[in-house]
């Protein structure tokens, strides 16, 4: 039976991709074809930003949660409509030690807050910290005796999701927010439309690590 | 219940039961309540529990509240229950902040010890005869009670323009 | 044959296959069968080496531990793997909630007091408005009432679904979490076309509802209807007859009626035992006696009682809405009383009256007479109370829930005496506790 090919397929179509390759591993390109072949599938880049592509892509959350914001954070994992999978967070962690991103969903009580701080310092660098919701940010609602005002009295964050409690698209929003922020090119904010440069509390580089904050001029 | 049978369920109280003779009624609002004396609480909730012609056999809360500034100023309300007739009763009781003790009724309804505690934790009344007479809300080395009335709400000033300034590094 | 005179692995001492049933050869060696082992088995010979575990261990089950409920914290004391004795520690999301409603007008407590048991938000709200309409002495308008009874009846739904899903990851069944959630997704977007959250919606205001339903959301509710026996029947069918399950459920974790009602237990750990009390029925409030529902009781008061009357409810409550929805009466959504309600926005260009009246409401709010009331709702736990005191002033002096959680918590030492620390994990979650609604 007679098979009739196209003589030429289009270039970058599947076809023509599937021939070179076919000769590629025949042996059978040329040089400068050859040349271009390779460079077409290398990408250099340096060790740092591959390590935070793959950082980013990849934060693991520690089961946290603490009061409403909790419903919608397991929401965000275990709903079919958003899902935090497709952003590598789907694997929520029990142990600290191998989670990397603290979620904080909830009000932050005064008995509660040591053993926040206890597990936080039992994560392994890096980890990073989502103050999820209005009452982990600040008090919230409830500005009395019971809660410790934000959850950064005791803790650096770095992404604050206000809301309450935020959807979970705004929850997805601040863990791609935290992704831009580990591969290198976090989101200014007012300071972009601003212009206002030079203000930042923590820079790209040390990107928000405990040690910043210890050495803060009292 | 209605206000005829409360006032025979005070008649019956005060008939039978030692040393509860100042109980009071008070119907409003399609609720029925009695108030005794702090002393008389532990009688008066054994006899309705079992002796009473209608018992009540559930405590679905025991709660406080505080009076303040009117003396006794501590009260600790008992809301019980007859599932066999759907009908309610509080029995309510208030002690002063100098002596707030109270005879602990977690003998006769074991459900009241969490419920006893968390009266302990936020207003002060002392249960005797209490398992386990601890703070259960707030931290145990906690000073104070917070739910009375006296006790400052907490949480910090709201900043706003005008005392933005003053206000001490709130960012760190 | 081994030197030791021993049968090898699966043959009796002569040499035949061993006859033992399936099941019997295949169960785990427990403490009783280490005493009285089955005659002819591997484990026979092994009888008198081993010895029971005669030391007890105390460990913290912490605040933050795998089980999704919440930062509740067990202090267990283990013998082996037996849990003799447990002792809950609560107060770790303690947010002094009852204090701050002493600081807000009437209207703005309610978003407070939504957050306390924060599964079942709309009963809160009811819970709180009813024993507020009931002090103020205020009718609530039918169509009010049913919307109520819709809304309520949803969030059962709901608080269900988050339930069985949950409970289904704690004992392993992991892929009902999604299945459960894409539900509960749909009712979810219910909520948020009726009054803008999905959440903690201001929907439940003294006097009525905060706003009327949207044209299209009826038909939006029975299309969700439609489909909900379907799901669930599907859900039982993943659940109801899997053999793992129903041998982690069954027989674990009963508590005699008694000590359940001494305790002050209520929901569906009492309607497992046998004992039919549901508020709903017992002393109707909001119209419920206007619909024809059943309430589900079990016979045995374990685990998978509480499971089945569980998912009973939620078929019960669909047909609740049903109904509701046929009879869905028209009239105002709010009472009409200017003092305790807003008046409709297009009102304050004409009307002084109500110009004043919104004024006084929004800065104010309404002062109530002083009393005491204790209102009792059915929530998806149990009896939900709310005790609110009130002084004569714009601001109510106490406000105080009785959470069926917190009652419930109580009857965990008696559920988990002398089990083992996986059925200790079953009947946690069977008993659905809401550590906001404990700590408040």
């Amino acid at each position: 039976m007679e098979i009739d090919r196209q003589k030429a397929p289009s270039p970058g179509s599947f076809r023509a991709r599937q021939l070179t390759a076919r000769q590629m591993l025949k042996g059978e390109i040329e040089d400068s074809q050859l040349q271009e072949y390779v460079e077409s599938r290398i990408l250099v880049t340096t060790l740092e930003k591959a390590q935070n592509w793959a950082r980013a892509n990849a934060p693991w959350p520690l089961t946290f949660g603490l009061a409403c914001c909790a419903i919608e954070m397991i929401s965000v994992v275990g709903s079919p409509r958003t899902d935090a999978s497709r952003f590598g967070a789907e694997v929520f962690r029990a142990s600290p030690r191998q989670a990397d991103m603290l979620i904080l969903s909830g009000r932050v009580s005064v008995k509660m807050a040591p053993v926040i701080r206890r597990i936080y310092d039992q994560m392994l660098e890096p980890k990073w910290v989502i103050s999820m919701g209005a009452c982990a940010s600040s008090a919230g609602m409830f500005n009395n005796y019971a809660l410790v005002a934000g959850a950064d009295r005791f803790l650096p964050v770095d992404v604050y999701v206000p809301g309450c409690p935020p959807r979970p698209e705004a929850l997805l929003y601040g863990i791609i927010k935290l992704q831009n922020t580990i591969q290198g090119h976090p989101d200014m904010g007012w300071r972009e439309r601003y212009q206002a440069y030079g203000t930042e509390e923590r820079d790209a580089e040390t990107q928000g690590r405990d040690a910043e904050i210890r050495e803060r001029p009292a | 219940m209605d206000a005829t049978g409360l006032e025979l369920l005070a008649r019956s109280v005060r008939e039978r039961v030692e040393g509860a003779d100042a109980v009071s009624t008070n119907f409003a609002r399609g609720e029925a309540t009695l108030e005794i004396a702090p002393s008389a609480l532990h009688p008066v909730m054994s006899f309705l529990k079992g002796e009473a012609d209608e018992p009540w056999e559930v405590l679905t809360s025991v709660h406080g509240c505080d009076y303040y500034p009117e003396e006794p100023r501590l009260g600790v309300h008992y809301m019980l229950l007859s599932m066999a007739r759907a009908e309610r009763l509080g029995v309510k009781t208030r002690v002063r902040s100098e002596a707030p003790t109270v005879r602990s009724v977690v003998d006769l309804f074991p459900g009241a010890n969490f419920q006893e505690r968390e009266i302990y934790d936020f207003f002060g009344v002392e249960f005797e005869g209490h398992p386990d007479p601890r703070r259960i809300h707030m931290p145990e080395d906690y000073e104070g009670h917070p739910q009375r009335r006296d006790f400052p709400i907490g949480g910090e000033p709201v900043i706003f323009t005008f005392n933005e300034p003053k206000m001490p590094r709130w960012y760190a | 044959m081994p030197e030791d005179g021993r049968p090898e692995n699966g043959r009796d001492a002569s040499g035949g296959v061993l006859t033992v049933p399936y099941r019997e050869r295949e169960e785990s060696i427990t403490l009783e069968r280490m005493e009285a082992p089955i005659e002819g088995t591997l484990y026979e010979g092994e009888a008198r080496r081993a010895e029971p575990e005669s030391e007890l261990f105390t460990i913290n089950m912490g605040p933050h531990h795998p089980a999704t409920h919440g930062v509740l914290r067990l202090l267990l004391t283990l013998e082996g793997e037996v849990v003799r004795e447990l002792m809950p520690i609560i107060g770790y999301v303690h947010t002094g909630i009852e204090k701050s409603c002493e600081d807000q007008a009437y209207w703005k407590v309610i978003p407070f007091v939504e957050r306390m048991d924060y599964l079942s938000y709309y009963f809160n709200a009811q819970a709180y408005c009813m024993a507020v309409e009931r002090l103020l002495e205020e009718e609530v308008p039918r169509r009010a009432q049913y919307l109520r009874v819709i809304h309520l009846e949803l969030n059962r739904i709901a608080s269900h679904l988050f339930w069985l899903g949950t409970s289904a990851l704690d004992l392993g069944a992991i892929s009902m979490l999604w299945y459960s959630l894409r539900d509960r997704e749909k009712i979810l977007d219910l909520f948020e076309n009726s009054s803008g959250q999905r959440l903690h919606t201001r929907y439940f205001q003294v006097g009525g509802v905060m706003e009327d339903i949207p044209p299209g959301w009826e038909a939006k509710c029975r299309e969700f209807l439609a489909d909900m026996p379907n799901r669930l029947d599907q859900y039982e069918a993943l659940l109801d007859r899997n053999e793992i399950l129903l041998q982690r459920l069954k027989g674990v974790g009963i508590v005699p009626e008694d000590t359940l009602l001494r305790l002050g237990v209520t929901g569906p750990l009492l309607r497992a035992t046998g004992n039919p009390w549901d508020l709903r029925k017992a002393a109707p409030y909001s119209s419920y006696d206007h619909f024809e529902f059943k309430v589900p009781v079990g016979t045995l008061g374990d685990n998978y009682d509480r499971f089945a009357v569980r998912m009973e409810e939620m078929r019960q409550s669909v047909r609740i809405i049903d109904q509701a929805l046929e009879g869905l009466p028209e009239g105002p959504y709010i009472t009409e009383n200017r003092k305790y309600a807003l008046p409709p926005r297009h009102e304050l260009a004409t009307s002084m009256e109500a110009l004043i009246h919104h004024f006084k409401l929004v800065t104010e709010g309404f002062r109530v007479a002083p009393g005491e009331i204790y209102y009792p709702i059915e929530s998806p736990r149990g009896e939900l109370g709310c005790f609110v005191r009130a002084d004569g002033s714009s601001k109510p002096a106490r406000v105080h829930m009785r959470d069926p959680s917190f009652s419930n918590l109580q009857a965990l030492p008696h559920m988990v005496k002398d089990t083992y620390i996986a059925d200790m994990i079953a009947s946690l979650a069977m008993l659905d506790p809401i550590i906001g609604g404990i700590d408040r």
